[in-house]
């Protein structure tokens, strides 16, 4: 734990793998500049790694002030133990108020040791992040620009704030692709600063054997529009609709867990809880019921249309657009209007 | 050689399938109206313990806190095989975040590693469908002082006291290798749960907590007096330890447990504010499915600049 400091820096773990940012942390740029700038206090990223220094400037481009460098070849390869001592004894020297993580595989393993390490609190899968005044329903004092830290709970059917009243920092992992993500401004000034950390032997105390990731394919993340299909497109070769109605309106092929059970399409398509989030311009869900599992990674999307024979099925309640009908004749229809429409000059 | 293993398990609400009765009026969800269920992914983890023990040797012994009722999940856990199984309730307990749980559960690990004799594995599932944080795992780890493996899909190879592990990493998988004791969570996709097996349910389909044994005596004897209660309880309790099911239940003295550490003052993290989804229909729209209705449906969106 540390005190409450007012005047505590809002920072972001720089997630990176082999020198590469992970989207999340550019996102997580964003966002701590808007809510450093409520505060009045400085954004600062956290990037530990192995001759990483050149990543700083990326980062700063994306909104934060400073960026803590801790360079050493024993930090070349993510391990929980090595990583969280650089955060640990960062947070204990420079007390951040804030300190956010983005909710991958790595951040959801990282951040939690960390916090046990410091005794914080630690909030998972953040959705939204704001500051606020917030009185304690049970001493009635009032704690002035707090965190709220609000995350779907109960499998997706509630939401819940979470706050931590004087026990700092604050701390949470945010999901992927929730928060927008800002072009960078390269004109943008900031500091690098060197944090040397001491990372023994005994800070590894695991062996990395071997390692296979896949580059991700589907960029459903930075799409503009974004048509999905479900169950309800009935089998593999239907499902080449949505291919088509994708291909005609310049989109990616996002699907729902029952269209990858079915086999109609791989498993990075899938949208939701357990799949990708998104927030694209517009969302067609197609032959999609809408369950709440579903609806949790499609509906920030700023339009949405659905098309769906149920009249009752869920996802009509987050629709922008409702068509009731049958989406083997509805897509035919759409990709005809879309390809006689005029081609546009304008931007 | 043989391992001990002791395995992390919760009941938990089923929040997959919240059906009406469950929604109150306020659509909130009334947690006491969900049916009780195993965290599946505990399941997992038990699964991986059994798999160990029936490969190596050793023992499995599973923790649970919660209320007593979580007591069905610890029988659930010997029909499957388990060796032996400890519930940790108390009040004390109640309202404890995940940094006050896993402090919890470490101090109830420690004290199993003293009672029964070191342990060389902590499995845990990878996360509670009720909160879905993985986090008390990785928290657990941090306070015994030991490194976690999470994600874990497969047990590659044990030697000696050198394990090596798949585990998933989101967009792949690396296989990583350490030194024992370490703390594993363990991923739906890691294995197949067994189910409860005959033989076990008619065995330990009577094993009981002491709180239990309280609870059936004060429904027994409604009009005795408190003492001639307390006869019947310690009467009971010898009779289910002669026949070994009588499971282990220990409160926070008994895990020696700091208790400014435990519940509400253990917890940094308070819940604000609880809101059921509110499923915006603001602005809804509803299209006939012929071409006339879809082309002034795109017209809209080219209009709007949705569409480019
Ligand atoms: C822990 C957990 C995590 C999960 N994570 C995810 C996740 O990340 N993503 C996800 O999508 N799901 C997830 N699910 C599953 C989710 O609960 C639903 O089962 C799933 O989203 C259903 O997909 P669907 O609506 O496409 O299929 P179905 O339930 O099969 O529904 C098909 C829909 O299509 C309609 N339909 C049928 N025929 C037609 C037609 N000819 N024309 C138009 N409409 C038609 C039907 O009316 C129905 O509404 C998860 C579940 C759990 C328990």
């Amino acid at each position: 734990m540390i005190r409450v400091n007012r005047e505590g820096e809002v920072w972001v773990f720089a997630e990176q793998e082999g020198g590469v940012l992970n989207e999340v942390a550019l996102e997580l740029c964003g966002k701590a500049r808007e809510l450093a700038d409520e505060l009045g206090v400085p954004a600062a990223a956290v990037l530990p790694g192995n001759n990483v220094s050149g990543l700083a400037r990326r980062l700063i481009a994306q909104g934060v002030d400073r960026v803590y460098v801790t360079n050493h070849p024993r930090l070349a390869h993510f391990q929980t133990n090595s990583y969280a001592k650089v955060l640990v004894e960062l947070i204990k020297k420079h007390e951040p108020q804030i300190v956010l993580f983005g909710a991958t595989h790595l951040g959801r393993d990282l951040a939690p040791r960390v916090a046990s390490q410091v005794r914080a609190g630690m909030t998972a899968d953040c959705t939204d992040l704001q500051i606020r005044d917030v009185t304690d329903p049970k001493t009635k004092q009032v704690h002035e620009k707090l965190l709220l830290q609000i995350r779907p709970a109960f499998g997706g059917n509630i939401v819940a704030t979470i706050v931590n009243y004087d026990w700092w920092p604050q701390m949470a992992t945010v999901r992927e692709g929730v928060m927008p993500l800002r072009d960078p401004d390269s004109s943008r000034t900031g500091e690098v600063l060197d944090e040397p950390v001491e990372i023994t032997a005994a800070d590894m105390p695991l062996k990395l054997v071997e390692r296979h990731v896949e580059p991700r394919t589907v960029n459903l993340k930075g799409a503009r529009v974004i048509v999905a299909g479900g169950g309800g497109m009935g089998n593999r070769e239907n499902f080449r609709q949505i291919h088509d109605l994708a291909g005609a309106i310049g989109g990616a092929v996002g699907a729902s867990r029952a269209a990858v059970d079915g086999g109609f399409i791989g498993k990075e398509h899938q949208i939701g809880q357990t799949g990708t989030t998104v927030r694209p311009a517009l969302y067609i869900a197609c032959g999609i019921s809408g369950q709440v599992q579903h609806r949790a990674g499609m509906e920030e999307s700023a339009k949405v249309i659905a098309i769906n024979n149920d009249p009752e099925a869920p996802i009509f309640s987050v629709a922008s657009y409702g068509i009731l009908g049958d989406a083997a004749q509805v897509i035919p229809m759409l990709i005809k209007t879309l390809r006689e429409r005029p081609v546009q000059t304008n931007s | 050689m043989p391992y001990h293993s002791v395995v992390c398990v919760k009941q938990v609400p089923d929040t997959a399938n919240i059906t009406a009765e469950a929604m109150r009026e306020d659509g909130t969800v009334n947690r006491t109206a969900l049916p009780a269920i195993f965290n599946p992914e505990d399941l997992s983890a038990l699964e991986a313990a059994l798999e160990l023990r029936e490969r190596y040797g050793g023992t499995v012994t599973v923790l649970t806190m919660g209320p007593p009722k979580a007591a069905d999940i610890l029988r659930d856990c010997l029909y499957r095989g388990a060796d032996r199984a400890v519930m940790l309730t108390d009040r004390r307990a109640a309202a404890s975040d995940t940094l006050a749980t896993s402090y919890i559960l470490s101090q109830a690990i420690r004290t199993i590693g003293e009672t029964y004799g070191a342990f060389d594995f902590v499995f845990c599932g990878r996360q509670a469908i009720d909160g879905d944080t993985a986090q008390v795992g990785p928290q657990c780890a941090e306070k015994l002082q030991i490194p976690q493996i999470t994600y874990m899909e497969e047990l590659v190879r044990l030697t000696d006291r050198t394990v090596v592990v798949r585990r998933n990493v989101g967009n792949g998988w690396e296989i990583v290798e350490t030194t024992l004791p370490a703390l594993i969570t363990v991923i739906d996709t890691a294995n197949q749960p067994r189910p409860p097996a005959v033989r076990k349910v008619m065995l330990y389909k009577r094993a009981r907590i002491q709180d239990e044994v309280v609870a059936q005596v004060r429904q027994q004897l409604p009009d005795a007096s408190p003492e001639e209660r307390q006869t019947e309880v310690e009467r009971q309790l010898e009779v289910l330890r002669g026949r070994d099911l009588l499971i282990e239940q220990w409160n926070l003295d008994d895990i020696g447990a700091d208790l400014d550490r435990c519940g509400l003052s253990g917890s940094p993290t308070k819940v604000y504010r609880v809101q059921s989804i509110v499923l915006t229909k603001s602005g809804y729209k509803e299209i006939p499915p012929t071409e006339a209705g879809v082309r002034e449906l795109i017209q809209e969106l080219v209009v709007d600049r949705t569409l480019g």
